[in-house]
């Protein structure tokens, strides 16, 4: 059974692939734990092994589609698999997004208001710090000698609604674009594909200006207490997120050029899809509890 | 199909033809186990790494027992003490216990459903490989400047954030490659199970084991994400400012116990249903009887992981929550004794009436029906918020959880690995170390585990290097037994290895009384296993089916 049958379900033969991928991963943790702790050569070994995940990467998903190119992945099995795997894989990222939100509300129903003297937090308010109002946005830490707090926060209405409305865009394009991949017509799907991308950069970019109003004017920082924390680490694993989607709506641009994808086989570029709608609810949950309320 | 019943029986020759023409010497060994894609070489791996960090985790937890043979600070300086807690611990749950049983997996599933192997083969592989390395950035804490990380498996903050040593940076990433490794692995089961079936296995008529794993998998990938969560607001708390868990900026230390717990709580289910479901297959063979109440199985598994999304904070009676908080932890705890006391009570109906043999397996298994219930019992003294006023912190919740994980946990997978392993193989363990290992085992470990309920009882708190004087009796017998049961498991690996090497010839069948799709196999199965699916699906016989 050295060959698989044609149409059978494709045994993966041995693959270097996979230690590649440990390795880079090794790299990066390793170098950057001793980043944290100035070692010298610690940001080298993180680069290095960012640089090797890259490799690895191209290389495994190279090998992925070589794979299906040559119909070996012809399989109604081994399409469900795939499917299957991007479906939990998505909802895994949705729970680490839970975590953080999770988080948030415990901070805005419970942390501060207890810390302002509420419900169970009366004496917690009264030992610790007396003098603290609760509020949201938390404008004044309850220690300010410890954590400033910002000026002032972002307006919703301004820079986060204009990207609420590009990345809702993108979601529609990238549909138009699922829509010519089904019917074949390579011309409409490169062009809403490469929308797509475009609004995806367009949205980091406006996300890199906020970030700067928000880091030089406003005085809101990773730092500034718990409104900056959470503000920050939401937004930013929601950028990470776009700035992965975005480099794989290239990726799959780049494929539909190629000319990979016909009305059977693009899984790859459903997985990609479905991928950047779910970063487009975070997003939008994001805008609600994170901006407006 | 031939081919493979000419290799029914394991002789010497067979082992070239059992696994892929890799050529030979050092790159030859590379590229069998590192670049490997099939599932059993997957699930060797995960086995033999987590036998060996068994006896690293084992050893730490030897020297903190020395240490409190006899009161006063003897042996360990107290932070090197609270090294050993921390590591024993986070060791045994995620290098030992966790891997086992995804090593029991990788073995089980293709052969129990009918699959010609996992459905993503070069992610197992992955998923593997992740692991060592994650060890050696855990384990390289000990030799880093500082001391290792010193707060306790649950790393509460603010002692692993404000107070923690510089080493913790190193067991974040750990925990980081840990929740990859996992998350990984448990995509390949769901995606295995739900897509790999041989054709005719439907979701009712796949066995419990099978069960076990597709809702431990779904726990899994609930769960490891948020521990990443946890451990990453950590991490930013520790380097960027950040203010999660400091008050000084609107946080709040408790926050992380209730992300902590929200991942911790289902990972204790993570650690036991698959040895629920190793139950739910050795208890029916050695009693020659169908599982009792089947469905009832299967939806008390089903609840136990629902249930436990709602009980996390059940581990935080003490830190100052409302009353009212306090009382719906507790209820939706103690409701999760009701499946749990199902499972318990099928198992011993299966086994009433049934013609019972004791061979090591049965052995492990009857000893865990009974030891686990106490474990289970102490569990619901502890959900009792008022009780736990007292417990809290003590010896008794030491003694709670080592009795739902060593003749829990752990026994299950020694079960596993004595009932699989002439399958595996295609050699049968020897019986008599078999039974030395199992009366050794079950006699020591509750001659060390059972008197911490006394210690805990009377107030001896647990994390504490010394004691008063009048714990010294309790110490000194839980320490011989320790010592005891440590040492026995020596037997086991003795075992293992004289029936890779010596052991006789296995049957296909291997145990009168075992249904399921694995015994049809040839022992040893071969290297994939099935090729096609098996035409005919054995019934898996229920209680409640007449044709039995
Ligand atoms: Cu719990």
């Amino acid at each position: 059974m050295a060959t698989p049958e044609k149409g059978g379900y494709y045994l993966a033969p041995p693959s270097h692939w996979p230690i590649v991928g440990s390795v880079a991963l090794f790299c990066i943790m390793f170098g950057a734990a001793h980043w944290l702790h100035d070692v010298e050569y610690g940001p080298y070994l993180f680069f290095a092994g960012i640089g090797i995940l890259i490799f690895m990467m191209f290389g495994w998903f190279g090998q992925v589609i070589s794979d299906n190119q040559r119909g070996l992945l012809d399989n109604k099995q081994m399409d469900h698999s795939f499917r299957w795997g991007m479906c939990w894989f998505i909802f895994s990222e949705v729970m680490f997004f839970g975590a953080f939100f999770g988080a948030l509300f415990y901070i805005r129903i419970f942390s501060v208001p207890w810390l302002g003297g509420e419900g169970p937090g009366a004496i917690t308010h009264l030992l610790l710090w007396p003098n603290f109002e609760s509020t949201w946005p938390l404008l004044n830490t309850p220690d300010p000698s410890k954590f400033t707090g910002p000026k002032s926060v972002l307006d919703t209405w301004g820079l986060p609604a204009l990207n609420t409305l590009i990345l809702l865009t993108s979601g529609a394009t990238i549909t138009v674009a699922h829509w010519a991949v089904l019917k074949e017509r390579r011309i409409q799907a490169l062009v809403a594909q490469g929308a797509t991308a475009l609004l995806g950069i367009l949205f980091l970019v406006m996300q890199v200006h906020e970030y700067t109003i928000a880091y030089m004017e406003k005085g809101l920082t990773l730092g500034s207490g718990v409104f900056g924390t959470t503000f920050f680490m939401l937004t930013g694993f929601h950028g990470l997120h776009v700035t992965l989607g975005t480099i794989m709506l290239i990726v799959i641009f780049v494929r539909i050029y190629k000319g990979h994808f016909n009305k059977q086989r693009h899984f790859a570029f459903e997985a990609v899809s479905w991928y950047w709608h779910f970063v487009d609810v975070v997003w939008l949950v994001l805008f609600v509890f994170v901006y407006w309320f | 199909m031939s081919e493979q019943n000419t290799a029914a029986i394991g002789t010497e020759e067979d082992h070239h033809h059992h696994g892929p023409d890799n050529g030979k010497g050092l790159m030859g060994y590379v590229k069998r186990w590192v670049f490997t894609t099939n599932h059993k070489d997957i699930g060797t791996l995960y086995l033999w790494t987590s036998c060996i960090m068994f006896f690293i985790a084992g050893t730490m937890a030897l020297l903190i027992r020395t240490e409190l043979f006899q009161p006063g600070e003897r042996l360990l300086d107290p932070d090197f003490f609270n090294q050993m807690t921390t590591l024993h611990g986070l060791i045994m749950v995620f290098g030992v216990v966790m891997p086992a049983f995804v090593g029991l997996a990788n073995w089980q599933i293709p052969l129990m459903i009918g699959a010609p192997d996992m459905a993503l083969p070069r992610l197992n592989n992955w998923s593997f490989w992740i692991l060592p390395f994650a060890f050696i950035l855990l384990i390289s804490t000990l030799f880093l400047p500082g001391p290792a990380p010193n707060f306790g498996w649950t790393f509460y903050a603010p002692l692993s954030t404000s107070y923690g040593p510089p080493s913790t940076d190193y067991m974040i990433f750990a925990i980081h490659l840990l929740g990859i490794s996992s998350i990984l692995g448990a995509i390949n089961v769901i995606a295995t199970i739900l897509n790999m079936r041989a054709p005719g296995m439907g979701l009712m008529q796949m066995p419990v084991f099978i069960w076990s794993w597709l809702i431990t998998a779904f726990l899994l990938l609930s769960i490891m994400p948020v521990l990443a969560g946890a451990v990453t607001m950590m991490l930013t708390d520790r380097h960027f400012g950040t203010s999660f868990f400091e008050a000084a900026g609107g946080g709040d230390p408790v926050l992380f116990q209730h992300v902590f717990w929200f991942f911790g709580h289902p990972e204790v289910y993570v650690l036991i249903l698959p040895a629920f479901g190793v139950m739910s297959e050795v208890i029916p063979t050695f009693s020659r009887k169908p599982l009792f109440g089947y469905s009832f199985m299967v939806w008390a598994i089903i609840s136990i992981a629902l249930l436990s999304f709602i009980v996390w904070a059940h581990h935080m009676f003490t830190v100052g929550m409302p009353v009212a908080a306090q009382l719906f932890f507790m209820y939706t705890t103690m409701l999760i004794a009701v499946p749990t006391g199902i499972k318990v009570f099928n198992w011993v109906s299966t086994m009433y009436k049934g013609a019972l043999t004791f061979e090591t397996p049965m052995l492990f298994a009857v000893a865990f029906v009974f030891l686990f219930t106490i474990g289970g019992f102490s569990g619901l003294m502890l959900a009792i918020t008022p009780a736990d006023y007292q417990y809290q912190d003590t010896y008794f919740v030491v003694a709670h959880f080592h009795y739902v994980l060593v003749p829990g946990s752990i026994f299950a997978l020694i079960t596993g690995v004595y009932y699989w392993l002439p399958k595996w193989t295609g050699r049968m363990y020897s019986e008599a170390l078999g039974k030395w290992h199992f009366w050794l085992s079950a006699i020591s470990l509750n001659i060390t585990f059972f008197p911490m309920h006394f210690l805990g009882l009377a107030g001896m708190p647990r994390r504490i290097p010394d004691y008063a004087l009048q714990f010294t009796d309790f110490n000194v017998i839980a320490t011989l037994g320790a010592f005891v049961f440590g040492f026995s498991q020596l037997i086991f690996l003795v075992n293992i290895i004289w029936t890779i090497r010596k052991g006789k010839p296995a049957t296909g069948q291997v145990w009168e009384g075992a249904h399921g799709l694995e015994w049809q196999l040839p022992s040893p199965a071969p290297y994939h296993s099935w090729e096609k699916p098996p035409n005919i699906l054995p019934h898996h016989p229920r209680e409640n089916e007449p044709s039995y």
